[in-house]
Order: structure tokens, then sequence, then C-alpha cells
């Protein structure tokens, strides 16, 4: 069946006519398939939700049991029928529990890419290939600027900087969920075994991933003492993580002379880092780099590319230049920043 | 060059200016000759390379990838420097790149049709922070926040002398200033000023206190006008001649009608202005003609006859070889009254002095100075010797009160440093008629004037009272019926076409919060225009 007929954008997100269901919608929907637990792909209010068992627990931490009408876990690599589409779950290695959603009808087989990182990392299942005739790809990092460095030297510039300057505490601004956790087994697996202290909001997400056996070590709230006078001084030389938003709120006062650290893959553009106020920039990212973006373009085999979330110009040009048919998919709603 | 590029990296990166400087200071400590040299050169925009021109690594790029690739990612990133740096590929040769010392080396000596394959070679065996290094070194002007004045501080705190003196030997050198490192680190002697047209460490003012208007009598003070210029330093010395600013830099290339006129020899204070085309009459004009001048490095002709360069002199450090800086005020400008006689009147002047009676006889004359390019007087003890830095009791600036409005505060920006997490930046308006009634256009920004306390309060209300939020910037509730109203003070108002409101004040800074005061009886825009001078 032709691609489009399978699926296609919809102001509520890309909806497949013939199962009846939209994947990662932005507004509520009867049938919602989700790739994983990012606020901008998994929203509360939907009527039914198939994803993975860990999206499913991660969206019932973040809004509460309630946050569907009803839910359905899907395993990786098992095919379901869903008013005769079939959907099979493969991961992405995006976040834990994330997925790569592959569709088909009648021999012609889309794969949603959702988010996706190919690089090894313990805290999410590893990203596993998914032959298709059409590609959804993200494009977050979709420019040929774009090639992250190996994270573990990014965390080990953060080691340096904190043998460099001792008194200083050290902020890392890292998103809640993914970004925190995969930072702090960085640290571990980089021989940091001090306590790292956490901003509040990260606390349940870090305590679901020790319950599915992360192993994160030794994690202290970021609150000061009772009646602690010039608490500040408690953090000095001490690694504390929040999200980035909490870097502009009155969180950061407690903080003696702080240097502020941020692990995105937006760190590349030192401009982009000068602009938000950071010291120390932490390339560390949880989406595929330029690179690694056009290998699984191939890699696929896809005959077509739909781009979406991003720089799509970027790589919808790179297909034009390889004689790869390639299209921007133009769905509102997904926040890159959110990385 | 890798150990540059890190220096580069951090300074771009680090808000604070203290920290800066220990960055600075660090990689001195750390980095021997001529290294650090060569970084201090480029810097401070002495080390000078023939330079690399945008076009050529556009060039170079359009071989290396699709021309639209490249065009997204440079819209993308913003900085060609920061562009060409993450696009050129992964390092291509195992060999470490050559240090500064041989890059600085082989870029000055290429001759233009070397140029690209040498580049080319160095960026090949870059990685990328080197490469970013390497192109900002290559197309001259770092733009990385570090003016060459704070480095000089930064050099002073290394060797632990006296920025002055640094100052006083700069022009004298050249990168990479192994003479100036050796006397810094100890191991020799400091170097002798040996540049022709040295500069000189300055005298400066400071403000008067209520309380030290009692000691001024005519008999022990001169009183001048303060006029609204920038305070320069003309040097002529045997056939070389030098405008400086008062940290030293040297500003001649900008003003060069004023260097051909400099037919003198020896060294002296004044203030830079903007006079009336020559011809006429002569008539001193506003800062912001001024403004006009600066920061160019060339001149178009038309400005030099519309907006004519002129010095009123002050001062006399050197008259020819003879150096009167030990020698008192009085002896100082009869000598300066002697060679201003001597030089064209279309371009120099003497300061004249302004006679008074009694402090009192004084506070008039500046509450009604004879012309409004004056900014206030100056008072200077007759006897005093001409002394480097800010000497107490010696030359006072009493400037006049600055000009004051009570404006609503609109928008809030987050602060850096030690004020992250703090709104610190504010914008404020004033009223207008507007289509529908009275509205509010944005006059100006403060960031100071405030103590931590206020600092608190400013945060609480913009937090309480936020309307909206762009970014880091916050619009905070302003109307009619509600508002919180700055009394804002200000040194001047000129006419702006790059402002929504037509004005723009000149060091604008809270003056007051208050609290008290209801936003509608803030003041109109036409309050504002009526102060303009022109």
């Amino acid at each position: 069946m032709r691609p489009d007929a399978l699926l296609h954008p919809a102001p509520q997100g890309l909806y497949c006519p013939p199962g009846d269901f939209y994947i990662d919608p932005v507004r509520p929907v009867e049938r919602a398939l989700i790739t994983h637990g990012h606020a901008d792909h998994a929203r509360a209010g939907h009527g039914a939700v198939m994803a993975t068992q860990r999206t499913l627990d991660i969206m019932a931490i973040r809004y509460g049991d309630e946050f569907a009408g009803s839910v359905h876990p899907a395993r990786f690599g098992e095919t379901t029928n869903v008013n005769g589409a079939s959907v099979t779950f493969h991961p992405a290695g995006h976040v834990l529990g994330s997925a790569q959603i592959a569709v088909e009808k009648n021999g012609t087989r889309i794969v949603v890419s959702g988010d996706y990182k190919r690089r090894p990392d313990p805290t999410a299942e590893h990203f596993e290939l998914a032959k298709c005739d059409v590609f959804i790809t993200e494009a977050t990092f979709g420019l040929p600027v774009f090639n992250h460095p190996d994270a573990a030297t990014e965390i080990g510039k953060l080691l340096s900087s904190l043998d460099q300057f001792p008194d200083r505490t050290h902020l890392v601004g890292a998103y809640a969920l993914g970004k925190a956790q995969r930072v702090i087994r960085l640290l571990r697996d980089s021989g940091y075994d001090r306590p790292i202290h956490i901003h509040g909001s990260l606390q349940r997400l870090c305590d679901y991933y020790r319950l599915e056996g992360i192993e994160l070590g030794d994690l202290r709230p970021a609150t000061l003492a009772e009646g602690a006078k010039n608490a500040g001084r408690d953090f000095a030389g001490e690694i504390v993580l929040g999200p980035p938003s909490a870097f502009n709120s009155p969180w950061v006062r407690r903080f003696s002379d702080p240097l502020i650290a941020f692990a995105s893959g937006w760190m590349q553009v030192r401009q982009r880092a000068k602009q938000r106020g950071v010291e120390l920039p932490l390339v560390i990212s949880d989406h595929c780099d330029w690179n690694e973006l056009t290998a699984s373009i191939r890699d696929t085999g896809a005959a077509e590319v739909w781009v979406t979330h991003g720089r799509e110009e970027g790589l919808v040009r790179w297909c034009e230049l390889n004689q790869i048919r390639a299209k921007p998919l133009n769905i509102v709603g997904y926040e890159d920043e959110n990385e | 060059m890798k150990a540059f590029a890190t220096l580069l990296e951090r300074l771009v990166l680090t808000p604070s200016r203290n920290r800066k400087m220990e960055i600075i200071r660090d990689y001195c400590a750390s980095r021997p000759d001529p290294y650090r040299g060569y970084a201090i050169g480029a810097i401070t925009g002495d080390l000078k390379l023939k330079s690399v021109q945008p076009s050529l690594l556009r060039e170079l790029m359009t071989q290396r990838i699709d021309a639209e690739l490249f065009r997204l990612s440079y819209d993308y990133v913003g900085d060609l420097a920061e562009t060409v740096s993450l696009l050129w590929g992964p390092a291509e040769t195992a060999e470490a790149p050559p240090p500064l010392s041989q890059v600085v080396e082989m870029l000055s000596s290429a001759s233009k049709s070397d140029t690209p394959a040498i580049l080319s070679g160095l960026l090949d065996a870059m990685d990328v922070s080197s490469r970013y290094a390497l192109i900002k070194l290559a197309t001259g002007g770092l733009r990385i926040g570090v003016s060459a004045r704070l480095a000089k501080q930064a050099l002073a705190e290394f060797g632990n002398v006296k920025i002055e003196e640094i100052e006083e030997l700069w022009h004298g050198l050249e990168p990479p200033y192994s003479s100036l490192f050796a006397w810094l680190d100890g191991s020799g002697a400091k170097p002798v000023a040996a540049g022709r047209a040295p500069f000189r460490p300055v005298m400066l003012s400071n403000a008067i206190e209520e309380r030290e208007l009692e000691d001024i009598t005519p008999a022990d003070f001169l009183a001048e006008w303060k006029w609204d210029g920038i305070r320069i330093q003309l040097v002529s010395d045997r056939g070389k001649r030098r405008i400086y600013s008062r940290t030293g830099e040297d500003i001649s290339p900008a003003f060069p009608d004023l260097v051909e006129a400099m037919a003198f020899e020896g060294t002296f204070d004044g203030e830079l202005l903007v006079r009336s085309p020559l011809g006429e009459p002569l008539a001193i004009r506003t800062f912001s003609d001024l403004q006009q001048r600066l920061n160019r490095k060339i001149v178009p002709k038309g400005m030099l006859s519309s907006h004519p360069a002129f010095a009123r002199l002050y001062d006399c450090l050197l008259d020819g070889e003879n150096d009167l800086r030990e020698q008192n005020l009085e002896q100082r400008r009869n000598a300066l009254a002697m060679i201003v006689d001597r030089l064209p009147p279309e371009r120099f002047d003497l300061s004249p002095e302004v006679s008074f009676t009694s402090v009192d006889d004084l506070r008039d004359k500046r509450a009604n100075p004879p012309h409004p390019v004056i900014e206030g007087l100056m008072l200077k003890r007759r006897q005093s010797t001409y002394r480097s830095g800010r000497p107490r009791g010696l030359w006072y600036k009493w400037k006049r009160d600055p000009m004051v409005i009570d404006a609503v505060l609109m928008y809030a920006q987050r602060g850096h440093g030690k004020r992250s997490g703090y709104y610190s930046d504010f914008t404020f308006g004033a009223w207008r008629d507007g289509e529908t009634g009275m509205e509010l256009v944005p006059v100006g920004k403060a960031y100071f004037g405030f103590t931590d306390a206020e600092l608190k309060q400013l945060d609480k209300y913009v937090r309480k009272n936020t309307t909206e939020r762009f970014g880091p910037v916050r619009s905070v509730a302003a109307g009619m019926d509600g508002g919180l109203v700055l009394e804002i003070a200000f040194e001047g108002i000129n006419r702006s076409n790059r402002h929504k409101s037509g004005v723009a004040m000149r060091f604008p800074r809270i003056s007051q919060i208050r609290w008290d005061k209801p936003a509608a009886e803030a003041d109109r825009l036409e309050a504002l225009e009526a102060l303009i001078g022109d």
C-alpha cells in the first residue's frame, strides 16, 4: 500500500488510518502509541495507550496512575495487530524504555524512530536496527556540525574541573529523564564514588532507574540542613545535578560560587553555551549525531525517508545528494530543546 | 596550539572579569616564552598577522562540503570560525599540530598564493578547538570578550607590578614580549621604554565630596570646565605622532585630521571633541557627534569635513624632551600656553581657567554652564605635580547633578555570575499617547544603582508580577492601573534612530525605587525629549 496511506501527519500527530491510532500525538486522542517518556512525546489524557512497560511506568510517575483510559504494554520484538495494522516495538537506545515503532500492512513497512541513539549506554536498552521501506527519522542534530565526542571524555572534563576548582560547586544541568541518570552512571563508571547531589525533581526518576537495576551509587538531595548557616559551603567541590530550568530559579542561590555545566548535544556549539551562561559545556547527547543519523538512514535500507523534529532541511538535503527520496514531515509540538 | 586553544575557549565561556584575569595569569605562569607572549599579543590585538579573509574560508569549505549544507550550518551556528572548525572533519594527520609560535611564523611569512594551502594543512592537523583558535588568529579580531586593558591588568597582577608601568612600556614592545616577561618573572631588568612616542600613565581625578568643598579656594585651586568628550594624550616624538586613550590604547588611526595638525614636540593632556566644519566659527559639538568618529579603522572623507576633530589641551607632561611632570600645575600650564600659541587654532586651544571668588560662586557656575557640552567643573590644586593614577586631594571633578526621570519597569532579564538566579537587568519605559490611550514605550535599561537588598526586592517583585516570559526575559505587569516606578538618573540624553522611543540615555541607573508612586504618574516621553541638548 502507499506509505502515506499507512501513516501521515495530522494536527494531533502522526496518524495511521488503517489502525486508527496516532504515534506520539501532541493532543489527546482515542488510541496512542508512545515511543518514549519525554514530555513532548508522551502526554497525558489519551484513551488507550500502547508503549513499553518502562515507558508506561515513567508516564505514571510523571502524570499519576490515571494518565490514560487504558494501558497496553508492548514487548520489544513482539508483533501486535491493531485493527489490522501490524505494530512492532524495537529498542531506540534514547532513554530507558524508548522504542522505535514499526508499522506494517500489505507488505509496506514504515519505522518511526522516535528519538534514538546508537552508542552504548548502560541506562538504556541498546538500539536495534529495523529494516523498512520508509524510515521516519528525527533530526535533532541533523547538521554536519554535530559530531558528538566520546561521552567518557566529556565526563573527564567535569572531573578535571573539579580537581582544578575544588571550592566551587559544580552545577550540572541535565534533563530529568534519561540525561540525568546517564550522567550519574558515566560518573560512576569513571570511578567517581562520592555522593552526588540531586535536585528534588530528579528523585523519583532516579529511584525508578535503580528499581530497574541501573546502579547510580550514593545520591543525596541537594537541600540544606535545617537552619544551617552559610550552608552553601556544604556543596563546595561537590557535583549537584538539576534540570536546566532550576538554574534560572532562586534554587541556585544556595550554592557557593557555582560553576555552571550543562550536559547536552547543543553544547557542541560554543555560542549556544555562551548564550546560556554555561561555563563548562559537556557534549553528552541522547540523540544521534550527523554521521550516526546518515548511517542509520543507509542501514535501514529505506527507499524513502521522512524527516521530523529538528533541522529537517539538513537531512533532506543529504538524502537528495545521496539519491534517496526524502521529505520533511512538519509535525508541530516537539521541542528539540529537551536534550 | 592546544594550550592557546584551551585558553581562548575558557576566556570565551568565563563570565567573570576576575576569573578571566586569573585564567590569563595561570596561562602566563604555565607557558614558556614565546608562546605566552604571542597569546597575549593575540588578545591585545598587537600581534598582526597577514589577515585571512572570510571569503577564503568559505571557498575552502565549498571544496569540502555541499554548499547548501554549509549554508544551513553557518546559519545555525552563526559564527564563521566556529562553523568551519566544526565542519572541517576529523583531524587527518597523526602528528601533533605545530606550536603557536610556529603557526604565527607560518602565517605571517606566507605569500598570498601559499596561504590557502598552509591554512588547509594546519586545519587538517588540528582538533576542533585548535581550529577555532587558528581561524580567530588568522582572521584577526578575537572577539572573545577580553579587552587589551584587561590583559594588561592580568599581566600586572602576574608580575606584581602596577598596570601604569606596563601601559607606559607597552608601545615600545612587540609580541612575544620576551623582555617584558623576563622582568615580570623577576629574571630580568625592567625594559626601557624604547619606542618613540610612548604613552605616559595619566593622572585622574576623584569625584568631590561635599565636605571637601570647604578646601576649595581660588588661591589653592584652579577651576576649568569639564567638557563631555574623551580624555586623550597627544604625543609627538621626533616624527612619530600618536593619540592615546586614557588607558593607553592607540586611537590615532581614527583621527588622521588631528594627527596631521600635531606639529609640536612633546606630550599633552587634553579632551578630544568634535567641532563645527573648518571655516565656520569654532563650535564644540555633542558627545554623540564624537561617537560617530570613535572605533573606526578608516574614516570616510566626508566625515573628516563634517565632523572634524578638535583637542582642548589642559596639561603638558613633556615639552620636547623636557619632562615637566615634577613641576607644579601653574608651571606646566604656563609652558602649555606658550606652545598652544604656536598651534593651529582650528585644531587646538587651551582649556581656559574659570575664575571664581568662592565655593558658592562655583556652585552657581556649575549650575549654569555657558555651553551644553559642559558636564561640570574640574578643580585642580595649583601646586600639584603630575602624578599617575588617582591620587587623593589633587584633582577633583564636580559633575553637574544627573538628570532624573520617573519611569515604569517593563521587562527584567536574568543576570550572570553572582547575579545568576536574580532578575537584575531592568528595562523601563515612559508614557506616550498610543492608539488606544496612554502606552509605555521603553526608553532605557539599567542594571546598577541599587543595593543588594534592593536587588532582592526587585527580583521578588519581578517574579510576582510576571505577565510573559521570553527566554531569560520576563515581561512585568505595567499599565495605568499598576506597575513599579523607578527613579532613573542619567548623564545625558541624545536622539537615536536605533531605539523605538527615539531617545538614548547615557549611563542610566536606578537612583531610587519609588514603591510609593502610582505608575500613571511616571514621566512622559515628551519630558525626556525636552532634556535633549541640541
